[in-house]
């Protein structure tokens, strides 16, 4: 790889060019949001099946896409961290964790309103919907096992197994509406042929993913820079203690 | 390394036979929890037909579940675990030792018990075998992934919560199969299908969860 990662293994280098990043961040967010909600609740036109209700959508979808990658990205994060020992990389997956929760929440949250003007249920059994509710369930047994440790470096290290035994889950998750022919729809924008939906729908749904992205990304360093000058605290503490 | 590895087996399955109680009991628990169904369902027969494939597999899950901490915390306890691993079998090997032991002692005997629940919920005869097949095919499944868990949680003092925390999740893929084969079967409708997922569930735990366990353990003992 052309870039040398293990530069950014350093906190202090880490927290400058994320304080780099961050106002930039908020302001995308910010432009990205208001964009994609208008383009999805105004401009983009009503379902002809669906009616108005399938601008839920533009909510719902990103959010799975969301909880999908952030649970990747924590899985890379932790085997970086296990392989190379780096610090930040651990201290990413923990902050990432409560941030994923979130918006595999959201998504289910959001799903069954959807489902129950449209299928006529709240919640169904289905493929789809049980392997994103056992999603949240390993992210709260990360988070879990997070508190569970004293050792902060134990805590990182066996948070660390968990994750990448459940990442396992991910593509079950990404093709269990193709394997199993259930009530939930089958993937429709990443599909080999090209995206199936029309662009006046796929416009504001890609924004509204971007918008995500980035309002994970803001968080994310807002998270990431408390867990350090958390650890940089408690050192401090430590050090005034045993004067 | 085989003799080391059988001998390991072998202490370890005598160690459970001789305790006894821990066998008796994880076997009692199943057929009382199962038995609990029919009196908060009721005794009508055809529901208890519909629902039976669940029930047992679902009481076979808790039961193994119950089991897990010991796979690992009486031999962490006394300090055996770190002696095994000083010595030259594998971690990996002493964890899928330890891993096998746990499923010869503590879930073939659920397998066993599992047609007579069966025939006492009135699950058709059909779906009988295929629900022993199943679970022969999906319950190391069980064993491997939880002593991932067990071994994450054996140096925590009241780690039993947090491991059933961290395991029933990645459980839930197993019982979805199992109890799809059983219907599949008595539906009359190709079994073969769900098994083969299973086997393969199986093959694909034999392999990551070992090497999960021996990660997890080296953390443990540190």
């Amino acid at each position: 790889m052309a870039i040398d990662l293990h530069k950014y293994a350093n906190p202090t280098r880490f927290l400058r060019l994320t304080g780099v990043i961050f106002p930039w961040s908020v302001g995308v967010t910010v432009v990205l949001l208001l964009t994609g909600l208008y383009l999805g609740l105004i401009v983009s036109p009503p379902d002809y099946q669906q009616g108005e209700s399938v601008r839920i959508m533009f909510v719902h979808v990103p959010a799975s896409w969301m909880a999908l990658m952030i649970y990747s990205s924590m899985a890379i994060s932790s085997a970086a961290g296990l392989i190379w020992k780096h610090p930040v990389a651990d201290l990413s997956a923990k902050a990432a964790a409560p941030i994923g929760a979130c918006f595999t929440f959201l998504a289910l949250v959001t799903g069954s309103l959807w489902g129950q003007p449209m299928w006529g249920t709240y919640w169904v059994w289905d493929a789809r919907l049980t392997s994103m509710l056992i999603l949240l369930f390993l992210y709260l047994g990360y988070m879990a096992i997070w508190e569970s440790f004293d050792d902060q470096s134990k805590a990182a290290k066996a948070a660390a197994i968990l994750v990448l035994v459940g990442a396992i889950n991910i593509p079950i998750i990404k093709f269990s509406v193709d394997w199993w022919n259930t009530l939930h729809q089958p993937a429709s924008v990443a599909t080999l042929q090209g995206p199936k939906i029309h662009s006046s729908i796929l416009t504001p749904l890609l924004v509204m993913g971007l918008a995500y992205t980035s309002l994970f990304v803001s968080v994310f360093i807002i998270r990431v820079k408390a867990e350090i000058l958390g650890r940089r605290l408690r050192i401090l503490r430590i050090n005034q203690l045993q004067e | 390394m085989l003799t080391s590895f059988v001998a390991l087996l072998i202490r370890d399955i005598r160690l459970a036979v001789r305790q006894g109680s821990a066998l008796t009991m994880t076997l009692s628990f199943f057929v009382i929890a199962v038995s609990l169904f029919p009196l908060g369902v009721g005794p009508e027969l055809s529901i208890l037909a519909r629902i039976a494939p669940g029930v047992l597999w679902v009481g076979a899950l808790l039961a193994c579940l119950l089991t897990l901490d010991r796979v690992f915390q009486a031999d962490y306890e006394d300090g055996t675990l770190e002696q095994l691993m000083l010595g030259p079998l594998p971690v990996e090997l002493v964890a899928l030792a330890k891993i096998l032991a746990h499923w010869l002692t503590s879930v073939v005997p659920l397998i066993v018990v599992a047609p007579v629940l069966a025939i006492s919920l009135n699950m058709p005869a059909d779906g009988t075998w295929a629900m022993v097949l199943a679970l022969g095919l999906g319950t190391p499944i069980l064993s491997l992934i939880g002593a991932v868990g067990g071994a994450l949680t054996v140096a925590m003092r009241r780690g039993g919560i947090l491991l059933s925390l961290l395991v029933l999740p990645l459980y839930i893929p197993v019982l979805i199969f199992g109890v799809a084969s059983v219907e599949a079967a008595i539906a009359f409708l190709p079994v073969a299908p769900h098994l083969l997922l299973l086997g393969g569930l199986s093959l694909g735990a034999l392999v990551i969860c070992p090497v999960a366990s021996a990660a997890a353990l080296r953390l443990a003992v540190e």
